[in-house]
């Protein structure tokens, strides 16, 4: 197995890990949690694919990744800022009862 | 593939397993910067060093910490009674092993196809800094907008309501 295979499977393990917690965590706060280490899977992708690949001096993957983490911490912080404002109007940030505009 | 990538795999998938697996939510954040420093440490294995240390003054200076006061301020850290997991956990579990298959098998099946191992690019700041002022420079001034009115927007979300705004 090449190490780029190594990483490209760790990535896809990381991902899957945030998705399971995203899809089965009651908690609004963990599932940002699961959203942002399935954000962390893309980052490690794109280094991965960066170093190992035809053209590393060109910093494409590396620009991409750094690019990403600001996006990822701006989505952060937008994100825990919705809970704490469900949260004042519900006192709860269980995702079970948020099910007002349920039709 | 180095014992040492080895450790800082099983560290990383530990910290991630217990970040979205244990009860109580201030566990669940502390786990997460388990995760995000072996994330950090892949990085610094995979030669970007940049990456790497911006990783550990984002994630786990910035977005762990938010993460916990977020935790603090809606006081979720003790365990409700119903459980933590949600009702349809069991089909959130069989999608993210159904994903988790169809990658690992598109990875394994594409692994003899990918470039093998390359003499390690020397990449120093000056020539990151030079490659965002220069080439990059237009993302940038976007990604600073986007930062910008991120932080107004989550002061506005969260800001407290004046009791006849409504």
């Amino acid at each position: 197995m090449t190490p780029l295979a190594g990483y490209l499977l760790v990535a896809a393990l990381l991902f899957a890990i945030g998705l399971a917690g995203a899809l089965t965590r009651r908690n609004a706060i963990l599932v940002l949690i699961g959203i942002e280490l399935m954000l962390n899977a893309a980052n490690l992708n794109l280094i991965a694919f960066w170093r190992y690949g035809p053209h590393p001096e060109a910093l494409t993957g590396m620009m991409f990744a750094i690019f990403s983490i600001a996006v990822a911490a701006a989505e952060a912080a937008v994100g825990l800022g919705l809970v704490i404002s469900i949260h004042r109007h519900t006192r709860s940030t269980d995702l079970d009862s948020m099910n007002r505009m349920k039709g | 593939m180095s014992l040492a990538f080895y450790l800082i795999v099983a560290l990383t998938v530990a910290g991630a397993v217990a970040a979205v697996t244990l009860r109580n939510t201030v566990h669940c954040a502390l786990a997460l910067s388990v995760a995000f420093a072996g994330i950090a440490l892949l990085f610094l294995e995979l030669d970007a060093q940049f990456a790497g240390f911006a990783q550990i003054l984002i994630y786990i200076g910035a977005v762990a910490i938010l993460i916990v006061f977020a935790i603090m301020l809606t006081r979720s850290s003790d365990t409700p009674a119903t459980g933590v997991f949600s009702k349809s956990w069991l089909a959130g579990l069989a999608i993210a092993a159904a994903v988790f298959a169809v990658l690992g098998w598109a990875v394994l099946r594409t692994a003899p196809m990918l470039p093998h191992d390359s003499a390690a690019p020397v990449v120093t700041v000056q020539q990151i800094g030079a490659a965002l002022m220069g080439r990059y420079v237009l993302p940038l001034e976007i990604v600073a907008l986007l930062l910008t009115a991120a932080l107004i927007g989550a002061v506005i979300v969260a800001m407290h309501e004046k009791a006849g705004a409504k």
